[in-house]
């Protein structure tokens, strides 16, 4: 499972640009299901069939990670970007980045006297090129970079950028591998777009229909020194979403897999979060309306260069995502 | 000229009439099929040999502008904005109010009656009126309705060498663009979708592309051009003349990438200037489409106006050659088969 993780979160896959992760999950995924495509908009769609007596559930977790998209290279090769998805200019300065082809770099920023005044504009990726045409032979405007650091296994504990949403997407894979026969007709959506937006997820739940809706993301915690309040800690289980920004998991799916996790003896708490949307969001409104909830995993560090998971809590919520696709489902 | 007609005509978001009246006269005889949906969207069809791909190319009819709100007792009226306007451009503008045009001024506390503090900045809106001269509110209430829309009273022209100013070229430039497209013959179905409330929210577009259900979405915008931002080259976004801009990414969307690689291949074959959106802010209708139904893969190909969202923007009559004939090309090799997605 750990080589698994370690794939999944070190492949490249920005919000728009997620062929690589794609592939890599497509070729992870494919000995366990019964069918795999890609739509219009690049969700991969991997679907194990059931009996015909169960439920069509949607099972969404996001490949896309966040980056940084190229719009102006200055004369002397320095880089200026936008953000693709939620960027801290703080966590960003003097990070190493690196591009779709390879191409390494570190962030450097313009002088700023006091840490508030930091914007992205103040920011620059520096690849080492002394000027514009130098620049130009490795990086394109609208090339988007990412963060550049390898997963480190601190035992219990796993580090590495784009946890969100990988370390889901891993979830899903081993879910869908330990599966035993369930009623239930399974789509396994690795949707794109969804740190700008929950886009991917929004067309894939159009066309996939399901008469269910279970997201996998990431959930910050609040059991680091300070931190702001927030009853979700690693090491804790499964955490299973009440609300986020984005959606109020609807109570009979919440009381679902919470009844899943006590008989299952599935380590579990519950979330609830203020600010930030999940897939949930997109696929509860479609079309008529879903019944939809997630299963979060309790990370620390969100949307920086170390996301770090607790490994126990990533097995427990593939125990709890297993068990609850296997049950016939009264909803 | 036809860009000075669309220029000229009043089409605030939700009152797209005028324009419509327009664009409809100027493409009856070109396409199959016209039909005016239930926002409003001008839908027309050029209906090709072929039944696919279906290519729904869109830009939006709508414009920013005001609307009265409250009608005072002395007959000034009070009013609001429509859509994304700089507010700190408003004072002093001349404005034309409701369907017959009515003359009017946007007046504000005079510079000699403001605490030292105002003149630091601009007046919020609630210390703006329009003045139509009227009397009193009786007398108002003879011309104009709370609900009345009202323009800026810009007069097209051309501008310098090649350039020509006027208001609301964002997005009237984009169905210029469009309404000479549908002139063409292509061997697909092309859906020409002229929508409605674009600046308040891309709305007509996301009825319209549900009912259209389109294989493929362009949308043509005019849009954001800082180039005359000399000291800052990585904020200009676009530049003036320098062709059709190519959207990477904005706030609603991220274009479908093999659209884009091909369009900078065609436009790089067949010698015509492009330049790409280098700023990833605000939205447009791609958003929209892209999210319409299953997904559809969509791209934006813009035409730069200086001065957007004001009272007058510039645009460059090359760029709208080059958009014109970037798009044809598109097309013609998206019905040879020629795009990959």
């Amino acid at each position: 499972m750990k080589e698994l993780i370690k794939k999944f979160v070190e492949a490249y896959g920005p919000s728009g640009c997620e062929e690589e992760i794609r592939s890599v999950i497509a070729e992870e995924i494919k000995p366990y299901v019964d069918e795999l495509h890609t739509d219009a908009l690049g969700n991969l769609i991997a679907v194990k069939k059931g009996n015909g007596k169960g439920k069509r559930i949607m099972v969404s977790g996001h490949m896309d990670e966040i980056g940084l998209m190229v719009i102006h290279i200055d004369d002397n090769g320095f880089i200026r970007f936008s953000n693709v998805g939620g960027q801290n200019p703080v966590t960003l300065m003097n990070c190493r980045v690196r591009f779709r082809n390879g191409t390494q770099g570190v962030i450097g920023s313009e002088r700023v006297d006091d840490v508030k005044e930091l914007r992205l504009e103040k920011l620059f990726i520096d690849i080492g090129a002394a000027s514009r045409a130098e620049a130009e032979k490795k990086v394109k405007i609208g090339d988007v970079a990412i963060f550049d650091y390898p997963m480190v296994d601190l035992g219990d504990y796993l580090v590495a950028k784009a946890m969100d949403d990988r370390i889901a997407c891993a979830i899903m894979v081993a879910a869908a591998k330990e599966m035993k026969k369930s009623p239930n007709e399974v789509h396994f959506v690795f949707s794109v777009q969804e740190e700008v937006g929950l886009r991917g997820a929004r067309t894939a739940a159009y066309g996939v229909d399901p008469e269910i809706g279970i997201a996998l993301d990431v959930c910050p915690v609040g059991d680091t020194p300070k931190a702001r309040t927030l009853a979700v800690s690693l090491g804790k289980g499964a955490a299973i979403k009440i609300k986020d920004a984005s959606v109020i998991a609807h109570p009979k799916v919440v009381d679902f897999l919470t009844e899943v996790a006590k008989k299952n003896k599935v380590v579990h708490q519950r979330e609830v979060l203020e600010a930030g949307g999940t897939d949930t969001g997109a696929i509860h409104l479609t079309k008529a309306g879903v019944p939809s909830g997630c299963i979060s995993i309790p990370t620390r560090y969100l949307h920086g260069p170390s996301e770090m998971v607790n490994y126990k809590d990533v097995l427990e919520c593939v125990m709890l995502l297993v068990k609850a696709l296997e049950a016939k489902i009264d909803i | 000229m036809l860009l000075e007609r669309l220029s000229h005509a009043s089409g605030v978001s939700g009152n797209e009439g005028e324009v419509r009246e327009i664009i409809k006269e100027a493409v009856r005889d070109h396409v199959d099929e016209l039909q005016v949906d239930n926002l409003g969207n001008l839908i027309t069809l050029k209906k090709g040999k072929r039944p696919g791909p279906k290519v729904m190319i869109a830009a939006h009819m709508d414009e920013v502008g005001l609307m009265v709100t409250w009608i005072e007792k002395n007959g000034m009226l009070r009013f609001t904005t429509v859509g994304g306007i700089d507010k700190r451009v408003l004072q002093g503008k001349a404005v034309l109010v409701g369907p017959n045009r009515l003359p009017g001024v946007i007046g504000s506390k005079p510079i000699h009656r403001q605490e030292p503090s105002e003149r630091n900045k601009p007046l919020p809106i609630n210390q703006l009126f329009i003045d139509i001269g009227a009397k009193s509110k009786e007398d108002a209430e003879k011309k104009v309705k709370v609900g009345d829309y009202a323009i800026f009273a810009t007069k097209f022209g051309e501008f310098g060498a090649g350039k020509y100013k006027g208001k609301a070229m964002d997005d009237r430039v984009g169905c210029l663009v469009l309404i000479e497209t549908l002139k063409n013959t292509y061997n697909m179905p092309v859906y020409g979708v002229f929508t409605t409330m674009e600046e308040i929210g891309t709305r007509g577009a996301a009825v319209a592309a549900h009912a259209v259900d389109p294989d493929l979405g362009i949308v043509l915008e005019g849009t954001v051009c800082a180039d005359f931002m000399f000291d800052i080259p990585e904020g200009h976004a676009t530049n003036i003349g320098a062709g059709p801009a190519l959207s990477l990414m904005d706030a609603t969307s991220i274009a479908n990438k093999a659209m884009v690689q091909h369009l900078v291949a065609l436009a790089e074959k067949n010698k015509i200037p492009y330049q790409f959106r280098r700023a990833t802010s605000g939205g447009n209708d791609a958003g929209r489409i892209s999210l319409t139904r299953k997904g559809v893969p969509a791209c934006s190909i813009s035409v730069p106006c200086r001065y957007i969202h004001s009272p007058v923007s510039v645009v460059s009559a090359s760029d709208i050659e080059n958009t014109i004939k970037l798009l044809d090309t598109f097309l013609r090799s998206i019905e040879q088969g020629g795009l990959k997605l």
